[in-house]
């Protein structure tokens, strides 16, 4: 056989590590999960209880995929206004400008922070705030944390739309600004409708980001295990309770946990599908 | 060097000492005095870099809007210094159509037409609108071949099609002048001829100013004519003459095509 | 055509778009410094903090354990003890993962190079899109559920190296990828004219031809995950003392981390690693920013 066969076939190979990886997690996940669904049903996903108690074990996903979706979805809608700020900031006003370099590195740091500090940061800071603020007890839960994720996807909702709308073709804004339009007219009637799928997908894989952060909401979230009812009560996420107890689970609530990170896993690979799909599909 | 044409009373517009630079000392456009005839084809010529677009975009200020860029001297519009209006107000009695044809893709044929409204925030009732869109394509001699298709994206119209869209666009304001920057030189032969004709036939309702690195074209359709070479207006005459007695060599040179 | 009335009785309206103009402009400015100050307030917070705790016993000793914490905070001393198990301990952890990933990676991307109009190839890059996004912690329950249960039978440095590796994993495909694109055609076709086998265009051209996309790639593979906890919770887990063996549990700097925040006599010891970790994270992250851009730089010229 040639060396180039052989080299052909070693790349083939190493590259089938992607299928097996990928195959592997699905089967994994679901093959741990299969207790907790084989002793609970698909009622698992929505019951709302999480009793540990020896001998009358109740497990539920319901409260940890409250709330997740109440954390990241709240983070979304904080961050909205600020990044696409930003965006319009760097990519449009001030563009090409040292000011933007300047203000586009800085928030690029906000990317490079790693989950615990942030987490360490809110609980310094933010944490004391929130109770001088008189919102909250112990400063702790879904506003507090919704609050860090917001500042952690800031610069991803950031980084896609600022490409997009740097795209948008000088000669459709020239166009417009010929028939007398001010800025802001020129960026709500032609950027925008422009390079709308563009920053609609890139607000969704922030939301894909946001679902799938842990250190921080562990540490700012409160660690209850129901619904919160309030936005500053205290609850958990499904990647929250996971770190908290998955070292000393076993048995049936191992199970549990692993299928709650199945839950996990299948939420956010939508998501983030979603948000790849509206990029190909507009683009 | 400066030449204006004699006899032009209430040219629609005057440039008096015009220069502009992108960097300190480096000049786009340097000393330029005309008086531009009302209700007329003007062609600015002359060879790449020469500073034409650069002038033509003074006449709207659209080059406000990349920074650095210094002007000196005056453009007055019907007396007006242009300087002291809103750009909003002059950019509606300037019009402009550009190089490459741009309708706004996210828009239908009758939104582009009345796009300038929409942008100003003029809300007009539903009968001015289709006026306007109706008079606008009929002037550009688009209606025909567009009327049963008004609610569609202008994307599938040709190059010469969708150009002479933006000219509706543009005159639907009913500017005083319309500016154009090389309409057709993105265009087919016969889109061209199309779009020379038009121009010939706007020229009784408004002041057209035409850049073109066209000499042919300038010939074929334009009244006066100005010659710039290395961003000074070195010759402006009636476009007769001027092609027939180019008065400088630099001129002569151009149109005889030893540069260019 | 309109009539000239409809537009001069709209010179009255210029000035309220003018204003609602400039407050735009004023709230995006006004939005855009709202989200960098968070981070001035977090870097100079772990800056003042941490400071402090800085000597050159934080590199070499190991962290000391809650009693000797408690005994120094009771005598007013400062904590004795560093965080050397845990440099050490991301660095192996690291190593490994790159070890592992950085081949991998660089074999991958240039089969897809390779390959490109393939179903198999679309197949495969899609699923390294989807990779990318799994969230870190579910990586690590797999790496629990494969190695810390099945190999080594226990939390291991390696567990925590293949839950990291198959993180860097899609982001060194997707940057090879990328890099041997931009490597013009007419370099790989007189390689091969010269009748060079296929291994050695790949090791001797290609390669050195992408390095710096490739460094790049791989640079930027190592900032996201070198300040990652979640994964080494449950697999490496964290241990007291320096470790150099791959199927031991061994400690890394965010592992401390947690463990000095959990433990309320280590507390103060939060800082002094948190700065550590982030002056390393974004030192990184700004090197690896900069040699991109000038990449970008580059293509446009």
């Amino acid at each position: 056989m040639s060396s180039d066969k052989v080299t052909k076939r070693i790349l083939f190979s190493v590259s089938l590590i992607i299928l097996i990886i990928s195959a592997g997690i699905v089967f994994s996940l679901v093959k741990g999960a299969l207790p907790a669904f084989n002793t609970f049903g698909l009622k698992f996903i929505i019951t709302n209880e999480w009793n540990p108690t020896e001998g009358r074990e109740v497990y539920g996903a319901l409260p940890f995929i409250a709330g997740t979706l109440i954390t990241s979805i709240l983070a979304l809608i904080i961050c909205l206004p600020l990044a696409f700020s930003t965006s319009l900031f760097v990519a449009e006003y001030f563009r090409n400008t040292r000011i933007s370099s300047v203000l586009s590195s800085l928030v690029d740091l906000l990317a490079g922070i790693p989950s615990i500090v942030y987490g360490l940061w809110g609980f310094y800071v933010l944490r004391p705030l929130m109770i001088n603020l008189g919102l909250s007890d112990q400063g702790f839960g879904i506003f507090t944390s919704s609050l860090i994720l917001a500042i952690m996807i800031i610069p991803f909702a950031t980084s896609m739309s600022n490409e997009i709308i740097l795209m948008v073709p000088d000669e459709l804004k020239e166009a417009a600004y010929s028939l007398g339009a001010t800025r802001l007219e020129v960026i709500f009637n032609v950027i925008i409708p422009n390079a709308r799928s563009g920053i609609i997908a890139s607000y969704i894989l922030a939301l894909g980001r946001a679902l799938g952060e842990t250190m921080a909401v562990t540490m700012l979230i409160g660690n209850s295990n129901s619904i919160p009812s309030g936005l500053f009560d205290t609850g958990n996420t499904m990647a929250s309770i996971i770190a908290n107890q998955f070292g000393e689970a076993s048995g049936l609530k191992l199970s549990a946990l692993i299928a709650i990170g199945l839950i996990l896993f299948a939420i956010t690979g939508l998501v983030n599908s979603l948000g790849k799909f509206i990029i190909r599909k507009f683009s | 060097m400066t030449e204006s044409l004699d006899n032009i009373d209430h040219p629609v517009l005057k440039v008096r000492d015009l220069s502009i630079a992108y960097e300190a000392g480096k000049y786009a456009v340097k000393d330029i005095n005309a008086d531009i005839e009302s209700k007329a084809i003007t062609a600015i010529m002359g060879p790449s870099g020469c500073g034409k677009s650069t002038l033509l975009r003074a006449f709207n200020r659209m080059h406000e809007l990349y920074p650095n860029i210094k002007t000196e001297g005056t453009i007055y519009l019907n007396d007006n210094d242009i300087r002291e209006m809103s750009t909003i107000e002059l950019r509606r009695r300037v019009g402009m159509v550009f190089q490459r044809p741009n309708p706004f893709p996210t828009m239908n044929i009758y939104e582009n037409v009345i796009a300038g409204y929409k942008l100003n925030g003029i809300r007009l009732k539903r009968g001015e609108r289709d006026d306007i869109v109706e008079n606008s394509l009929k002037n550009v001699t688009l209606w025909d071949e567009v009327k049963d298709s008004l609610f569609k994206k202008g994307t599938f119209l040709s190059g010469g099609q969708q150009q002479r869209l933006c000219i509706a666009r543009a005159i639907a304001f009913n500017p005083d002048v319309l500016l154009l920057d090389e309409p057709t030189s993105a265009l087919d032969p016969v889109s061209t001829a199309r779009i020379e004709d038009l121009l010939v036939d706007l020229k009784k309702d408004y002041t057209i100013l035409l850049v073109t690195h066209n000499m042919s074209q300038a010939a074929r359709i334009s009244d006066n004519s100005m010659f710039m070479y290395l961003g000074e207006l070195v010759e402006y005459g009636k476009t007769d003459y001027m092609f027939t007695n180019p008065k400088d060599s630099r001129t002569e040179g151009y149109l005889t095509g030893k540069f260019g | 055509m309109a009539s000239v009335s409809s537009i001069t009785g709209l010179i009255d309206n210029i000035q309220s778009r003018k204003r609602k103009n400039r407050l735009f402009l004023a709230l995006v400015i006004a939005m855009s410094v709202l989200t960098v100050v968070p981070i001035v307030f977090i870097i100079s917070k772990i800056v003042s903090n941490g400071i402090g705790q800085i000597n050159f016993n934080f590199f070499v000793r190991s962290s000391p354990d809650t009693l000797q914490a408690m005994t120094a905070i009771a005598n007013n001393d400062t904590i004795p003890g560093g965080i050397a198990n845990g440099i050490t301990g991301n660095f192996l952890i690291i190593l490994v993962s790159s070890v592992m990933a950085i081949p991998m990676g660089i074999m991958i991307g240039i089969y897809l190079y390779e390959n490109q109009g393939r179903r198999y190839s679309d197949l495969l890059r899609s699923l390294t899109e989807i990779l990318q996004g799994v969230p870190s912690i579910v990586l690590g329950i797999i790496s629990y559920l494969w190695i810390v249960k099945n190999i080594t039978n226990g939390f291991s440095a390696f567990a925590g190296s293949v839950a990291l590796a198959i993180m860097m994993l899609p982001m060194i495909v997707r940057s090879t990828e990328e890099t041997m694109k931009m490597i013009p055609n007419e370099i790989r076709e007189a390689a091969f004219a010269m009748g060079a086998p296929y291994h050695k265009v790949i090791l001797r051209i290609l390669i050195p031809s992408g390095f710096s996309g490739l460094s790049t790639g791989i640079l930027l593979s190592l900032s996201r995950i070198l300040g990652e906890t979640a994964p080494l919770i449950m697999t490496a887990l964290g241990s007291t003392a320096i470790n150099y063996n791959i199927t031991k549990p061994t400690s890394a700097v965010p592992l401390l981390i947690w463990e000095f925040y959990n433990d309320p006599n280590m507390v103060k010891l939060v800082w002094s690693s948190s700065l550590f970790l982030l002056i390393f994270v974004l030192t990184l992250n700004i090197f690896t920013g900069s040699l991109s851009s000038k990449r970008k730089i580059r293509k446009q010229k």
